[in-house]
């Protein structure tokens, strides 16, 4: 998967840097990742303690290793946590596809939301849900997977191949194009039945109030899996970074990366969407952020979106809790309101082919 | 080509124009005759023309008078609207995309229409409210885009953007609104002519009567400007007042069709470039995308009504399914 030649090749290309500093450079991103670990935790365990119904920090610690079935406790083991840990999960996906998805296309502007895949995603699930009745979410993740897929060839499709060659522009605009035709779809059928629409409706909208631990578990392994084949990618993605056919010589399959790069962002993108909801501008976010301090050299790009993607993601849902409390904001609004500004600032950039 | 002369004023008009324009006016005329003659109870025609001078039964009147009527005008005239706001700003931006929708513009007339509604405002107040949220957001996104010069591209990817933060706005003030407010403001919020009354119509009709003016106006300068300013300066155009005025008619009719109706995406990007196909006509042309606007509107709000009835979709759904089916569409064909 990731020949060491291949691995080592990247960082020995950039001129002026002595193997000390590599190493200094190195420790220092592995110190910033285990801080990161740390800030993750501090966040997850405010999302398991603030809410409508805020408990004490060391009444959550008590119902994680000590439940005694008193309201609190059962609140948080059978709402928050749930709660968190697809934050979490759906946070860390959307971030990694952002970023893979970035890698694989070389456009900057590259994201599930953006891109429509989520609203591919969320057809299908609307599809399974609305019309044939399939309530296990085991089973309707895969509509979202042959949604995102879709909707992920669709875009690419007509995007890339225009007189003009691939743009980025050209590319967000037939994403976001046929996001509106597939969110205006996903609606329509949800209103068809009043009682899944009013089930729905804040789903629609990205949202993680709704899923049950049920849901949580049913889904989890699927997440899993993308993240894992994700951060696999990191090395054939820095050698394919040098353009195809260098990539090609340092030994790296580039059909196989392309195709498996594919499946991990189908797979990232259709069990996030399946849990929270099509969500937006995560994925854009957080790996732009990340690349400031970690360049561009995947095996840290990676690592560090899959880290701080959560914290964002969680973050917006615990601000979206405080902000309205006692009811609360979707976290699809909260995100888009964190990360549309980052658009706005990389689309006032001069030149958008920066990768 | 000929030329129609009275006087000092001349008018050129295409005969593929012309039968187009009158192919549009009699599909929007039956159309509107459909919606107002059929659904749970029908009204014969005939029975539409004597209730329209007032003198039907007075369940006929009822129907077609306060509920179909309002609901077919309002779908016009902002339809209408629409078509000749979207039709400015892509001549004004050169491009295809550079409607109020992409721009934002909608975005910021439903932010600033929902701020009127969670106060409590009358139709007027609602109207105002857009109007205000509407300039406000062009000045924000125009501003944001501004790096020494704006291109078209980076006008869109902005609006864009600052339409993305206005629709979270839009939902977090729903969500601090009290159950009544909300259920007016979020049956609002896709864009739906559901409940409209003479109310809402007669706003619309007010900024027409005043815009259509500056539009017939500006209609040649903005052709000529398409082809540069420079160029447009030495066919003897004064460049800044023209865009200026443009600029002001396409956001203020933005504004009130989105406060009537709220914002019912894809009419003003597809109106014009669909109206434009139909004629044959090099360029965006007013008359045509204020006519094409008003028929597509209509047939959309009777598609979402009839379609899937018993269920009643907001027309919003129906036209971004139309209109983004439509953009796909424009990409595709650019590639060849």
């Amino acid at each position: 998967m990731s020949p060491g030649g291949v691995v080592e090749a990247v960082p020995e290309q950039a001129p002026g840097k002595t193997p000390a500093r590599r190493a200094g450079r190195s420790a220092a991103l592995a110190a910033g990742l285990l801080a990161g670990v740390g800030a993750l935790v501090l966040l997850v365990l405010l999302s398991i303690a603030v809410g409508s119904r805020s408990v004490p920090l060391s009444t959550v610690l008590d119902a994680l290793t000590a439940p005694d079935g008193s309201t609190d406790h059962t609140v948080i083991r059978e709402l928050r946590v749930p709660r968190t840990l697809l934050g979490l999960g759906v946070g860390a996906a959307l971030g990694l596809a952002g970023a893979l998805m970035q890698s694989l296309t070389r456009n900057p502007l590259a994201d599930p939301g953006l891109l429509g895949v989520n609203y591919g995603a969320a057809l299908g699930v609307t599809v399974a849900l609305g019309l044939l009745d399939l309530s296990d979410p085991a089973v309707y993740v895969w509509f979202a997977f042959a949604g995102a897929a879709l909707s992920a060839v669709l875009v690419y499709a007509l995007g890339s191949a225009g007189r003009s060659g691939a743009s980025p522009v050209r590319l967000a605009l037939a994403g976001v194009a046929l996001g509106m035709v597939f969110h205006a779809a996903s609606s329509a059928i949800l209103r068809m039945d009043t009682a899944t629409f009013d089930r729905m409706r804040f789903w629609l909208t990205g949202s993680l109030a709704g899923p049950t631990p049920e849901i949580a578990v049913r889904l989890a392994p699927f997440l899993v899996a993308g993240v894992v084949l994700g951060l696999m990618l990191a090395g054939p993605l820095n050698a394919l970074a040098l353009g195809d056919d260098a990539g090609r010589s340092l030994g790296v399959g580039v059909g196989r990366t392309r195709a498996l790069t594919a499946v991990a962002v189908t797979l990232l993108c259709g069990s996030a969407t399946a849990a929270a909801g099509p969500l937006w501008f995560v994925g854009l976010a957080v790996p732009h952020a990340v690349r400031t301090f970690t360049g561009p050299d995947q095996r840290w790009l990676l690592p560090y979106t899959v880290m701080l993607s959560p914290v964002l993601l969680l973050g917006s849902d615990i601000l979206g809790r405080v902000i309205a409390a006692p009811g609360e904001v979707q976290v699809g609004i909260m995100c888009a309101v964190v990360g549309a500004p980052v658009f706005i600032l990389l689309a006032r950039r001069r030149r958008l082919a920066a990768l | 080509m000929t030329v129609l002369r009275l006087g000092p004023w001349s008018v050129r008009l295409s005969p593929r124009g012309v039968a187009a324009a009158a192919a549009m006016t009699v599909v929007g005329v039956a159309v509107s005759l459909v919606a107002l003659s059929t659904g749970e109870y029908t009204v014969p025609i005939p029975d539409i023309v004597t209730s329209v001078f007032g003198r039907g039964t007075p369940a006929a009147e009822l129907i077609v008078g306060k509920l179909r009527a309002p609901r077919v005008v309002t779908g016009l005239l902002v339809g209408a609207a629409f078509g000749l706001s979207g039709a400015i700003l892509q001549s004004l931006t050169r491009n295809p995309l550079g409607s109020p929708d992409f721009l934002g513009f909608t975005a910021g007339a439903s932010t600033g229409g929902i701020v009127a509604v969670v106060m409590g405002g009358s139709a007027w107040q609602i109207a105002a409210g857009s109007l205000l949220g509407c300039v406000a957001s062009a000045a924000l996104v125009y501003g944001l885009s501004f790096r020494g010069g704006v291109q078209s591209y980076r006008l869109v990817l902005v609006g864009i953007g600052v339409g993305a933060v206005l629709v979270s706005v839009d939902w977090y003030l729903l969500t601090r609104a009290n159950i009544h407010d909300a259920a007016s403001a979020g049956a609002w919020i896709t864009g739906s002519l559901s409940g409209r009354g003479w109310e809402h119509a007669i706003p619309v009709a007010c900024a027409l009567l005043l815009l259509l003016p500056v539009c017939a106006l500006v209609s040649r300068p903005l052709r000529m400007m398409e082809m540069g300013d420079d160029s447009a300066r030495a066919a003897g155009i004064r460049v800044e007042p023209v865009r200026a005025a443009a600029i002001a008619a396409g956001v203020l009719l933005c504004g009130v069709a989105t406060a009537a109706a709220g914002p019912v995406i894809f009419v003003a990007m597809a109106a014009p470039q669909l109206a434009r196909r139909l004629s044959r006509s090099p360029g965006v042309t007013m008359a045509a995308s204020a006519l094409m606007g008003a028929v597509l509107l209509v047939a959309a709000d009777l598609a979402a009504q009839r379609l899937f009835a018993p269920v009643q979709l907001p027309v919003g759904i129906m036209t971004a399914g139309i209109g983004g089916t439509y953009l796909v569409f424009t990409l595709r064909k650019e590639r060849r």
